[in-house]
């Protein structure tokens, strides 16, 4: 039993803006006061300080094979940071890639409690689980890609939905995955024919259907499935300049079907292709607001080192021609594909610049906290640690005039950022760092302070410097266990891993096990991912 | 080489410290350092710490250490298994009496270290500056960068009066690195600047993906790769600048070499191609 006692609490779910008031925990859930002997509870002084839910982050790349892709060609991240063993907890290191306990122990030590892996293809998914086994204290889940997979076009170029959703359902069960993935839709397949997809129609080679079917099929099929999370999408032509276009295009297509748009500093760039990008916030911002069902997330460039990763192969590739970097390539049979190329984000780069400035702009002008989420992509804008420094920009217009002052000229001349007068309060930041990732998320015990909720609490400093006050919080607590004391990690405990398992019609796996007797290297018996296989883990309803 | 500074004014007795007993364990010294000894006393330069294989140690726990604060340091003893002594240092001087271990004088941004016996595997990668000069023989990976990293060397002179291994001034970008004796294979490979000079015999693959820099072998030379491409015979005049330097810090450089004629050979085609490796040819 612990009682947070005195503090200034944030819960926007519960409409708590800055009260001061006690929160009360007892066998890792949060509860009323009447519940708790409070001459027996251990008592947590926070007067002066804030309370807020443990962060959530949804979109980060942390596990599987893309992140171990990035720590083998990029043996240079590991001597960026490099923790050595103390007591209990593991050494570890690398900075945009961090080894896995490492991981957990920098996300815990930020006050973050639940991370959602942003990829993994189905067929290394056993991979990316055993990874986030590997990855204490925090709660985990992966979202499955599936915006080129074989068995769901042909479904759609034969109109056969139900099989397609039930091929979904079946999916998700078999790789213990938290949601739909949709990355550069029919772009990945296209791909492995040296080519690309360039707008919604275009068609995907040897499949006949086209971006716009793939994504409003899995819209509307994360629908039927009652999914918690809408599809998680990452549109066509990433990091292309012009491509805002096509980024609101994609948004209006949705006709009013939920879905999540990811890391959209990375898709909201003017001009002409292959010519210098210029900010399409403002374009890009009217469609979110117009469209209510959407959500996004930012994918913030930080400058420094990063670590490009993504499912979008045909991306990794022309990004690693452009800049002369080491490049992998990965290709998933049937399923998808993925590269890697390390990038350091430079303020002396205009287009670094421009980036950096897209996504502040983007934060400012999306008026709704609740749609949009604190995320860097990590580790392709730049590493999670980052948080703060974004946290500090978006609540400090003086530090951001500051940093704005640093970056290319040729940016700022083509940038609104100092006409944004706008701060975000201290509640806004609980929005858009816990409340609002984890109503997206659909996980109901979580991002809130309310009664049965998770004890999974953060306590902050109250610091004039924002940076520093959200680098590093006083107490969080997972689970109701103290984890870090006096901004100390003090105790490694295993995390859960979050996943959906939505009944299907049995008879799909007659199907199903011919299209592997035909296309995958890997025989059915062996594709599934028992429960037993990822740890402790949490299973959502869907409903 | 005697520790006067350059202005020969006397100077306080150096810091010696004296490895108390040896070991195969790998020590981890990069507190070794006058950047780490200046504005300490003894005692609090014994309490600083090393690394004794997984254990943290003191290196009081390790070393004999005597003398008055100084930026001038003597380590002493079986340092084949120290590791990283000098590292990152930005001034004063370090003699090694002996053979050393891995990553001496590594990341280096000023000062000097004198190795008076053999160097292992790394010394001065990564170096920033100052000077690094090898009696003995040197490993693999002198001047050269660590896994994954783009550039190496940015700056600094090694020398090494022995030999040295592979990948001499690897992915170096500036600086100069003179080899008295013999070379391994792949020196100056992926290198983006500067210049490597070897005066005995220069390894195989010398200059592979090279972009630009000079290598100059003053001796005989393995067969070039085949993507370098015969350009003239020259007498350079900047190898007399650089070498009249080298005999005025007293090394034995045979001048008659240095006025010959060098043949000029421009690489590596399957990189930007505007580097180049010098062979002498002849006095004639
Ligand atoms: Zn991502």
């Amino acid at each position: 039993m612990i009682g947070i006692i005195g503090g200034r609490v944030f819960d926007p779910m519960n409409g708590i803006n800055g009260t001061i008031q006690d929160i009360w925990i007892k066998g890792g859930k949060i509860v009323s006061q009447e519940e708790v002997d409070p001459q027996k509870a251990r008592r947590i002084d926070a007067s002066g300080q804030v309370v807020m839910p443990g962060g959530v982050d949804l979109h980060s790349h942390i596990s599987g094979a893309k992140a171990n892709a990035g720590r083998k060609l990029c043996p240079e991240d590991s001597r960026r940071l490099i923790r050595a063993r103390t007591g209990f907890f593991r050494s570890g290191s690398g900075y945009t890639v961090p080894s896995t306990h490492l991981t957990g122990y920098l996300y815990a030590e930020m006050g973050y409690t639940t991370v959602m892996e942003a990829a993994s293809a189905p067929l290394v998914a056993r991979h990316t689980h055993e990874e986030l086994q590997d990855i204490p204290i925090i709660d985990k889940g992966v979202l499955i890609t599936m915006g080129n997979n074989h068995f769901i076009m042909k479904c759609i170029q034969n109109g056969e939905m139900e099989k397609a959703r039930d091929y979904v359902a079946w999916l998700l069960e078999a790789s213990k995955g938290f949601g739909i993935k949709i990355v550069n839709p029919g772009g990945v397949e296209n791909w492995k024919y040296g080519k690309n997809v360039q707008n919604l129609e275009d068609e995907v080679i040897g499949f006949g259907v086209t971006p716009r079917r793939i994504l409003s099929a899995l819209a509307r099929i994360r629908e039927e499935l009652k999914l918690p999370h809408p599809p998680h999408i990452h549109g066509l032509s990433l990091g292309r300049s012009g491509n805002a276009d096509i980024t609101v295009e994609t948004i209006k297509s949705m006709e009013g079907i939920d879905a999540h748009f990811c890391h959209i500093q990375f898709m909201s760039y003017g001009g002409k292709p292959g010519e210098f990008p210029k900010s399409a916030a403002v374009k890009v911002a009217q469609a979110v607001t117009e469209n209510p069902h959407i959500t996004v997330d930012v994918g913030q460039v930080l400058f420094g080192p990063a670590t490009t990763m993504t499912s979008d192969a045909p991306f990794e590739f022309s990004l690693s021609r452009k800049i002369g970097a080491k490049w992998v390539n990965n290709d998933l049979e049937s399923e998808s594909g993925g590269g890697v190329v390390p990038l350091t984000y430079k303020r002396n780069d205009p287009v670094h610049s421009t980036m950096w400035s897209i996504g502040l702009e983007l934060f400012l002008l999306i008026e709704d906290p609740w749609r949009v989420y604190l995320t860097t992509d990590h580790p392709n804008a730049g590493p999670f640690s980052g948080y703060p420094e974004v946290i500090r920009m978006l609540m400090d217009r003086d530090f951001r005039a500051q940093e704005f002052e640093k970056i290319h000229k040729k940016a700022m001349k083509n940038s609104i950022l100092p006409e944004l007068n706008r701060e975000y309060t201290l509640n806004e930041i609980a929005i858009i760092t816990r409340a609002g990732p984890a109503k997206r998320l659909g996980l109901k015990n979580k991002g809130h302070l309310g009664v049965g909720a998770d004890a999974d609490i953060t306590v902050y400093a109250n610091l004039e410097n924002k940076a520093e006050m959200f680098a590093h919080p006083a107490w969080v607590i997972k689970d109701g266990e103290v984890v870090v004391r006096d901004g100390k990690l003090i105790r490694e405990q295993l995390g859960r891993t979050l996943y959906v398992s939505p009944s299907y019609e049995k008879a799909i796996e007659k199907d199903i096990r011919a299209h592997f007797d035909n296309s995958y290297t890997v025989s059915f018996e062996n594709y599934p991912i028992a429960p037993e296989h990822i740890g402790p883990s949490e299973k959502l309803t869907c409903d | 080489m005697t520790l006067q500074n350059r202005n020969g004014d006397k100077e306080a007795s150096p810091i010696t410290l004296r490895l108390k007993e040896p070991t195969s364990i790998p020590i981890e010294a990069d507190t070794v350092s006058p950047d780490h000894f200046i504005g300490r006393s003894l005692k609090d330069i014994a309490a600083l710490p090393v690394y004794f294989g997984r254990r943290k140690r003191n290196l009081g726990d390790v070393f004999h250490i005597e003398g008055e604060e100084s930026d001038q340091v003597i380590v002493e003893g079986d340092l084949a298994h120290v590791k990283k002594i000098g590292y990152g240092m930005t001034r004063g001087r370090i003699v090694i009496r002996g053979n050393v271990g891995q990553h001496t004088g590594a990341c280096m941004r000023g000062g000097e270290i004198i190795v008076e016996g053999h160097v292992a595997d790394r010394a001065g990668i990564h170096m920033e500056g100052g000077r690094l000069w090898i009696k003995g023989n040197a490993g693999h990976l002198l001047g050269a960068a660590y896994p994954g990293e783009r550039r190496g060397v940015n700056r600094g002179v090694i020398i090494v009066e022995g030999n040295v291994g592979s990948e001499t001034g690897a992915f170096m970008r500036r600086g100069l690195i003179v080899v008295m004796g013999d070379t391994g294979e792949f020196v100056g490979a992926r290198m983006i600047a500067g210049s490597v000079f070897v005066f005995g015999h220069l390894g195989k693959r010398a200059g592979a993906g090279m972009k630009r820099g000079s290598i100059v072998a003053f001796g005989a030379c393995e067969p070039l790769l085949p993507t370098y491409r015969f350009e003239s015979v020259f007498q350079p005049v900047f190898i007399r600048v650089f070498v009249n330097r080298l005999r005025q810090w007293g090394l034995p450089v045979n001048i008659e070499r240095t006025e010959g004629l060098f043949r000029r050979y421009s690489g590596d085609i399957t990189a930007l191609g505007k580097g180049e490796i010098l062979i002498y040819d002849s006095n004639e």
